[in-house]
């Protein structure tokens, strides 16, 4: 432990002096740093990047048992109008207006060139559209959404709200607990609930390709679900870097490394987040260069990559060919603990995209052999009623 | 007779006569987390002072191991190869990275003994 707590200010120190008093906390906050927690800035918030368990531990917890993350630092937000979900296909190209109540589906906001600007979940909450986006684009994506939907729609920002993610196989038996009937919500459906009497905005998602739950309670009562939650056996907390190795392995894309305004829903392997009326009908930004991609194909895909070995080949690495030609870039890479070896996503030329194709890593100068691989790298284990 | 020296980037060397074998430190297997890959330099190679001999890959990142002295690479730890975590296990024993023979001894007269490392870690905090 105490060698914890030295590594612990050593980061605060370097937080403090690369961004003085500018890093925002979380309502768990204090919480984290009761529990040992070594934080680093993400996003311009202060946060939680691994417990004294360590990331691999807790990797290999939340898959085993439950883990707790704080996600508070992602934003929050209400879309109140006549109707959201169609104004809202102005700018993301899923099918919202089929979309039940009391479900949620993941989209992108996507810029004229098709490319992403931020990567969202969008739940049918009833008489307004409940959303929630990536925590470094929040203030963009408000932006965005009042220039978008100007006098169709108000955007209420959530600032008060906390968010907490319950993740793992575990999640549904200890939510259960708490929250009667919460075992039972189908996958990817949201639903009003009481933790203690607590009131909280469930839904059944999350991003570590395991069963769970997101928790949304005001701020003032965060801490106060986060305990409930961890003095159940299962539950340990997680950090960040956790919750990059569990999404990494389950593939699923981290914004502004494997998505970003250079790359489209296409390219990036989306497409079965965009329905058939949308992709016919367009009328979303870059729609045009969307449906093209798509009647035409793209030049390059994002796919998962298996290095051979041990040696992990990190975001940035150069991918080539046989003949040493560049053919793409890791846009994600690191060691998978479930996997017990290390893993990458990245974009290839749409000739070596196929599972199966044998590929080279340029990892600090030397050549390392690997094969592009279907994604996920472990099976998701959602929950299927 | 051994002695044993620190240096600013928390790797440490353990000489002998005349070879010295070299690893990082608990405080720097604490900083980087649970290692899951390390790079050793290949036999015969010749290293300078604070230059790059050895990589190790946490989940999260790669960071570079430095030479404490000048020397030719003389062996490299083959357990670590298989097993990285042992660095977090046994950071200053089993876990050590690679052994030189040095070339410019009286450079470790410039690295910190252990009560100095310790003040320099203390004075981190």
């Amino acid at each position: 432990m105490p060698d914890y707590a030295r590594v612990h200010a050593l980061s605060e120190n370097r937080a403090l002096t690369s961004s003085p008093d500018s890093l925002k906390k979380t309502p768990l906050h204090r919480l984290h740093v009761e529990l040992g927690a070594k934080m680093v800035p993400f996003a311009g918030y202060d946060m939680p990047v691994q417990y004294p368990a360590g990331i691999l531990k807790e990797h290999l917890h939340t898959r085993a048992h439950a883990g707790l993350f704080d996600v508070s630092h992602m934003g929050q937000l209400r879309l109140h109008g006549a109707n959201p979900a169609a104004a809202l296909e102005s700018l993301v190209p899923a099918e919202l207006q089929a979309l039940a109540p009391m479900r949620m589906r993941y989209t992108q906001f996507t810029n004229d060139q098709g490319g992403i600007l931020d990567d969202l979940m969008v739940t049918n909450a009833g008489d307004h559209l409940f959303v929630v986006v990536n925590a470094a684009c929040k203030h963009a994506d408000i932006a965005h959404l009042q220039a978008g939907l100007a006098g169709r729609v108000a955007v209420e920002y959530l600032e008060d709200r906390a968010l907490l993610a319950l993740q793992g196989p575990a999640a549904a038996a200890v939510l259960s607990r708490l929250v009667p009937g919460a075992a039972t919500m189908p996958f990817m459906s949201f639903a009003k609930a009481a933790i203690r009497g607590i009131p909280v905005l469930l839904t059944r998602s999350g991003y570590t390709g395991e069963d769970g739950y997101e928790i949304s309670v005001v701020n003032a009562e965060a801490e106060a679900v986060a305990h409930l939650l961890l003095g159940e056996p299962e539950v340990s907390p997680i950090g960040l870097g956790a919750r990059d190795s569990l999404r990494l392995e389950c593939g699923l894309c981290l914004y502004g490394h494997d998505i970003d305004q250079t790359t489209t829903p296409v390219e990036a392997a989306l497409m079965w987040s965009i329905a058939k009326r949308r992709r016919e009908q367009g009328g979303f930004p870059g729609a045009a260069v969307v449906q093209a991609q798509l009647r035409d194909g793209v030049a390059r895909k994002r796919v998962g990559i298996r290095p051979e070995g041990r040696q992990p080949a990190r975001e940035h690495t150069e991918i080539v060919d046989a003949a040493g030609v560049r053919i793409g870039e890791v846009t994600s890479g690191g060691f998978g603990p479930t996997l017990g070896g290390p893993v990458a996503m990245g974009y290839v030329a749409t000739a070596q995209a196929a599972p199966g194709s044998a590929v080279t890593l340029m990892v600090r100068g030397k050549p390392l052999p690997a094969q592009v691989v279907k994604l996920p790298f472990v099976p998701q284990n959602y929950y299927r009623g | 007779m051994s002695i044993l020296r620190f240096t600013k980037d928390h790797e440490w060397i353990q000489v002998e006569d005349g070879i010295g074998t070299v690893g990082i430190t608990d405080y720097a297997q604490h900083a980087l987390g649970d290692l899951v890959f390390v790079e050793l330099p290949e036999l015969g190679r010749e290293v300078v002072q604070g230059g790059e001999v050895a990589v190790v890959e946490s989940v999260k990142a790669a960071s570079e191991v430095y030479a404490p002295v000048d020397g030719e690479v003389v062996e490299a730890n083959p357990g670590l190869t298989d097993e990285p975590a042992i660095v977090n296990t046994d950071p200053q024993g089993a876990g050590w990275f690679f052994k030189l023979r040095l070339s410019e001894p009286a450079q470790l007269d410039a690295l910190m003994d252990e009560d100095a490392y310790k003040s320099f870690l203390e004075g981190l905090e």
